[in-house]
């Protein structure tokens, strides 16, 4: 499961950019993951800038 | 409400507006959707652009330019400084925008052309019939209706989902998408008419830190990182708060700013059926420097003077759309696309060592015949031991790409 931190996140669009699975959508300021589509593979994790993003067990 | 045009657009950015903007001079009807409730903000750039790239499109309005660029510093890690007089090196200077009064201007100007314009509209899905694009379906303030369009331009930017719908894979591979963040920065001492690169992989591993002055002791401080460079407690944010800790304790962050740039080739085809893909969304930013606002503008006028011409013949198959593709890569944008692309591989491989004597050497030249072929040439022959890291294979598609 991968968690937005949303007091972090400035909706910048730089991990919907490297979603393989085109999971993440920018709905204007809010990052909305499919989660039906996600495969949990951490990329989007990695690369945002400020960390908002955390992978949950 | 109008739910038919010839052309639709998707994404309100400089590529956006300007092709916009070029099928409604040419008598379309135009409607250009924008996610966001304000054109240009939050800004997601550090504003910078060339001169004469800027002046084959227009001269720039006062209100659009917070600085002019004299010169630009490389600051090597070790420290050493290089001085790129642009009168020397006959490189060109530039201009520091303000995006917000740009992007924002550039859209009323496709307005005034005749193209609707809908922000806080979000294009949620590609109209697709026997597979061809035929429109889509926007969702405005939580209701979705259809807009049927002959011709539909992806213009929406980083994110490039437009297009992946439509069945182009748009993913930027993580080690070539350069993560970013930055402030806009006051009460730091700085020069107003230069920017400053800063490189190495303490600093800035697989990317650089911008200084991008807006005025008097005012600037763009920004960083961008390699994807795979990038770490928990080693993010750009990270390092940025880092740099600036160091450079300008007593600076005062006025805006926070995040985004990414793509540093990977090009979409291998930037045209479908009935579909124009434009700017940062056709992956076209300089994979060396990221910048985009050229490759945007510069995409999207072409797309708006070759879309015309296919409608006008009744034609917006993939087959007749081509000409875009074709014109862009053997244009100037696509031969600089194509080399920088060359150079950034290198770059991204390079130790601060190597780092160290580039700029070192590149200092001790003589610029007065400066290109980047000759500044290559003269690189590797004041540093033989880079020759070989990069190997026969590396040194070859560097040189071949001139
Ligand atoms: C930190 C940073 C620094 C940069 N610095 C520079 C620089 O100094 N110089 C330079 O030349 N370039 C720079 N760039 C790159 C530059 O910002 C981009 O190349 C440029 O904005 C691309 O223009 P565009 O029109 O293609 O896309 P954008 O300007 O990104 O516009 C795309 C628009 O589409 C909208 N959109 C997205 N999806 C949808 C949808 N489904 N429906 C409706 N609307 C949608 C978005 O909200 C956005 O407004 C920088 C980028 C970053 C991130
Ligand atoms: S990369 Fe980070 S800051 Fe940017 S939209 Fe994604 S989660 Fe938010
Ligand atoms: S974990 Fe992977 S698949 Fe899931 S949203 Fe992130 S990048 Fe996409």
């Amino acid at each position: 499961m991968i968690e937005v931190h949303r007091e972090i996140c400035a909706y910048c669009g730089c991990c919907v950019s490297v979603c393989p699975e085109g999971a993440l959508e920018l709905v204007d300021a809010y990052l909305d993951i499919d989660t039906n589509t996600c495969k949990n593979c951490g990329i989007c994790v990695r690369v945002c800038p400020l960390g908002a993003l955390e992978a949950k067990k | 409400m109008k739910r038919e045009y010839d052309v639709l657009v998707v994404g309100g950015g400089p590529g956006g507006a300007f092709a916009a903007k070029t099928f409604a001079e040419k008598g379309y009807s135009v409607l250009l959707t924008e996610k966001r409730p304000a054109i240009g903000a939050p800004v997601r750039c550090a504003e910078g652009v060339g001169k004469a790239l800027m002046h084959e499109f227009f001269k720039p309005e006062d209100r659009w330019v917070a600085a002019e660029i004299e010169k630009a510093n490389i600051i090597a890690p070790d420290g050493f400084k290089m001085e790129l007089e642009p009168e020397k090196a006959g490189a060109e200077v530039g201009y520091v925008l303000h995006r917000k009064v740009f992007d924002r201007d550039l859209v009323w100007m496709a307005a005034g052309a005749g193209a609707d314009i809908q922000v806080k509209t979000r294009a949620v899905t590609p109209i697709m019939e026997d597979g061809a694009v035929k429109g889509a379906i926007l969702n405005q303030g939580g209701i979705a209706h259809e807009v049927r369009a002959g011709l539909t331009i992806a213009a929406d930017g980083v994110e490039s989902k437009f297009a992946r719908w439509c069945g182009v894979d748009t993913t930027v591979p993580l080690r070539e998408m350069e993560t970013c963040a930055q402030y806009l920065m006051t009460g730091i001492d700085i020069d107003a008419h230069a920017t400053e690169f800063y490189v190495g992989n303490n600093i800035a591993p697989g990317g650089y830190v911008w200084i991008f002055p807006k005025g008097d002791k005012t600037a763009n401080v920004g960083i961008g990182v390699g994807g795979d460079r990038c770490k928990p407690g080693n993010r750009p944010i990270d390092y940025l708060n880092r740099f600036v800790a160091r450079n300008f304790p007593n600076g005062k962050a006025i805006e926070l700013i995040a985004g990414g740039v793509s540093i990977c080739q090009p979409l291998p085809c930037t045209v479908a059926n009935n579909l124009m893909i434009v700017g940062d969304a056709a992956r076209v930013s300089d994979p060396l420097t990221g910048g985009g606002i050229y490759a945007a503008l510069y995409t999207g006028k072409l797309a708006g003077d070759v879309g015309s011409m296919a409608i006008e013949k009744g034609d917006t198959s993939a087959q007749a759309l081509m000409p875009y593709d074709e014109t862009w890569r053997a244009s100037y944008l696509g031969k600089a696309l194509e080399r920088n692309y060359q150079i950034k591989e290198v770059f991204v491989k390079l130790n601060d060592d190597d780092l160290n004597a580039i700029v070192h050497s590149v200092s001790k030249m003589n610029l007065s015949d400066f290109n980047t072929l000759n500044l290559i040439k003269n690189i590797i022959a004041a540093n033989p031991k880079l020759a070989i890291k990069l190997g026969k294979a590396g040194l070859k598609s560097l040189l071949d790409s001139f």
